[in-house]
């Protein structure tokens, strides 16, 4: 497939243009795990895309699928007990999935890169920081150990790691949990990736040290032009660094749209159950609205819409119909029966009657 | 470090004492004459047997000759067996081969032993995994004694592959069938701990990294999987010392070495006591070197490790 990248695009493009590819997209992905407890369909086709210089937040409850996404991506699916049943994963257009074992390892570290949450234990911890960053250098850019060990210094530097000369020779045991994040992000830069994934990268750290990590990392995305994923269950890092969120439910994509427009008024009624589960200054006092009841069993999954035994607006229809991703004014895409008219009938619209007479309420 | 190592060294002292005392005490107990057969095939005259008394302070309590006999041992002086020969000069022509005999059974032990714990472990469940499994449950469960009769009757014997004793040279190529007798029970430990710690190792945070960040199959396995996994194995081989030098006490008998374990097993059977006793004197410190040279290899290893 020969397709022209554009790599010249703002961050809140819209709709892209109809002769470009996006930086990856992610079609209709399907894997399911295979354990004794019987067959979980964990990916029940999830797409998405991003695009150079852009930040996509993956948004979901516990176990929706979002890290199984980024491993279906990276190609580090434990298989078995994963087996991907279908779908594609486009990078400039070229399908991963089905590109030879060497392409792919290619594609690791200079064409897409990931970092995890808890760095700790995704450092090796019998190397020393400098070693695992260097190895990049070295091993695929064929790098002397001086140049490398050099290159090592310059990232820790860049990731502003004080005294990079000397904490180049620390283990990762001797970091503190935030500049070992730091660390595996400079190590996640070290090819240079047109696309970075971060998997829920603070989650394991404190406040203030999440505040520096979000900092540091979209710094270093505008800097470089870099397509970002961030994987996260914090809607405050969402408001601030993304451009476009896709929300997960069950394995699937439920909603998709710019931030402006997914926080001003959501498509979907999980998304708007997140956004209500947010303190707010204005509802000060009030209990939060959690979410009522579990995400479902991945052995089980509801028929009809996936989200209907939670849902608030669910009605007969959406315990037969699957809902499907639909597209919306806007470049925004909802699974929800009632999408078009939770939009136009406006936020915060929780009354489950107003779905199919919204009309009349006019636009919030 | 420093503080570490001193003090490392300091409790050999109490451990050494203590096994060679012991080690002194059950050599001078067992029941029988010392002399005997020492004079051809006449009984020993007196002269001589009070000559002797004499000299080795057979008289002597015992703690006084134990103490005696340490203080010769360690300014170097480790003096002559009863049948006056010397036991430095015994030692220094045995020791080679033995050491010879016993790096041909590690080597054996680690490269046999770690590429099938490897291939198994990575590979996981399968053809090749039982066929694995059930052999090194059948090498553990053969003592020494039996695999070295068992290989000398068919590789020597029977088909005529090597000779069936090994030569007063000991050479490298003799000493590799009895070198396999000697690591067999081990190697057959190592594979199984490779195979376990690759095992739980393979699906661990960094392996996974290493993948992620692009680094080609074989480095991921080699370096970042093999080095974690590699710190059990060590402290294994270690430990396991101890029990190949027992190994080459039968191993030599039955290849008739004539290196320390042959020596032993002579010495112990002529009731020769000085030259028992210094040889598991030797042997004790040997061990208890290797011991310390395995704990500061495993910190090496695995640098959460700290000692100070
Ligand atoms: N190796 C595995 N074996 C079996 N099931 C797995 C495995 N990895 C993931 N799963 C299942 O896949 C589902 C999705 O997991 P995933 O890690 O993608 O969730 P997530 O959205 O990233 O959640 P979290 O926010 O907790 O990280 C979960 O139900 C999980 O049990
Ligand atoms: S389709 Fe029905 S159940 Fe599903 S989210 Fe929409 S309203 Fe709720
Ligand atoms: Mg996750």
């Amino acid at each position: 497939m020969s397709t022209v990248y554009d790599g010249e695009r703002g961050e809140f493009v819209a709709e892209p243009a109809a002769d470009t590819v996006p930086l990856l997209a992610v079609k209709d992905l399907r894997v399911e795990f295979r354990t004794n407890d019987g067959v979980a369909k964990v990916l029940n086709g999830v797409s998405y895309h991003v695009d150079a210089g852009e930040t996509l937040a993956v948004l979901g409850e516990s176990g929706s699928g979002k890290s199984v996404t980024a491993q279906t991506i990276m190609g580090i699916l434990d298989m078995p007990p994963a087996v991907v049943l279908g779908g594609e994963v486009l990078f400039h257009g070229e399908d991963l999935l089905s590109a030879k074992p060497a392409r792919r390892m290619q594609v690791r570290g200079e064409g897409i890169a990931m970092i995890f949450q808890d760095a700790l234990s995704a450092l090796n911890p019998v190397f020393t920081v400098g070693f695992q960053i260097a190895e990049q250098l070295r091993v695929r850019r064929g790098l002397s150990r001086a140049e490398a060990r050099k290159g090592a210094i310059d990232l820790l530097d860049l990731v502003r790691i004080p005294h990079a000369k000397q904490r180049v020779r620390s283990y990762p045991h001797e970091f503190s949990g935030g500049m070992r994040q730091r660390a595996m992000i400079a190590m996640s830069l070290a090819l240079d990736p047109e696309l970075l994934i971060a998997d829920e990268p603070t989650t394991a750290l404190d406040v203030t040290v999440q505040a520096q990590i979000m900092d540091l990392l979209r710094d270093i995305q505008r800097e470089r032009d870099m397509g970002l994923i961030l994987i996260t269950h914090d809607l405050g890092v969402v408001a601030e660094v993304a451009d476009r969120i896709a929300v997960m439910y069950a394995g699937r994509i439920v909603e998709q749209a710019d931030v402006y427009a997914l926080f001003r008024g959501p498509a979907h009624p999980y998304t708007e159950a997140l956004l209500q589960s947010l303190p707010r200054l204005d509802l000060k006092g009030q209990d939060l609205k959690a979410i009522k009841g579990l995400p479902p069993s991945l052995t089980r999954i509801p028929p009809g819409c996936p989200f209907h035994p939670r849902c608030p607006r669910a009605v007969d229809r959406c315990h037969q119909e699957v809902p499907d991703f639909h597209p919306l004014p806007g470049d925004r895409h909802s699974a929800c029966h009632f999408a078009h008219e939770m939009l136009v009938s406006g936020y915060p619209g929780s009354n489950p009657d107003k779905h199919s007479r919204g009309l009349s309420r006019g636009d919030a | 470090m420093g503080r570490y190592l001193l003090r490392r060294l300091l409790q050999f002292v109490p451990v050494f004492l203590g096994t060679t005392f012991i080690v002194y005490t059950l050599v001078w107990a067992v029941p029988g004459d010392p002399f005997a057969g020492k004079c051809g095939e006449r009984q020993c005259p007196d002269t001589f047997v009070s000559l002797m008394t004499e000299r080795y302070g057979l008289n002597d309590p015992l703690v006084v000759q134990y103490f005696t006999y340490l203080g010769k041992v360690l300014t170097g002086n480790l003096g002559e067996t009863f049948s006056g020969v010397s036991i430095s000069e015994q030692l220094l022509n045995s020791a080679p081969i033995t050491v010879r005999l016993a790096i041909v059974a590690l080597l054996i032990q680690i490269v046999i032993g770690v590429v099938a714990g490897v291939v198994t472990g990575i590979r996981g469940r399968g053809y090749l995994d039982n066929l694995v499994l059930v052999s090194t449950l059948f090498l553990i469960s053969l003592p020494t004694f039996v695999t070295g009769s068992v290989l000398q009757i068919l590789l020597g014997v029977e088909w005529g592959i090597i000779d069936p004793t090994v030569s007063a040279q000991a050479t490298w190529g003799e000493l590799i069938v009895p070198g396999f007798v000697l690591g067999s029970i081990s190697m057959a430990y190592v594979t199984r701990l490779t195979r376990t710690s690759i095992t739980e190792n393979k699906h661990a945070d960094y392996v996974r990294t290493a993948i992620a960040k692009g680094q080609p199959g074989r480095r991921v396995v080699f370096v970042h999987l093999l080095r974690n996994s590699a710190i059990p194995v060590v402290t294994f081989l270690g430990t396991d010392l101890g029990s190949l030098m027992g190994g080459a006490i039968v191993t030599e008998g039955v290849f008739n070495i004539n290196g320390i374990g042959g020596l032993i097993f002579r010495n112990i059977a002529e009731k020769e006591g000085v030259m028992v006793t210094t040889i598991v004197t030797l042997l004790v410190l040997v061990y208890l070197l290797m011991s310390l040279i395995v704990d500061l290899l495993y910190a090496v290893l695995d640098p959460r490790i700290r000692y100070d």
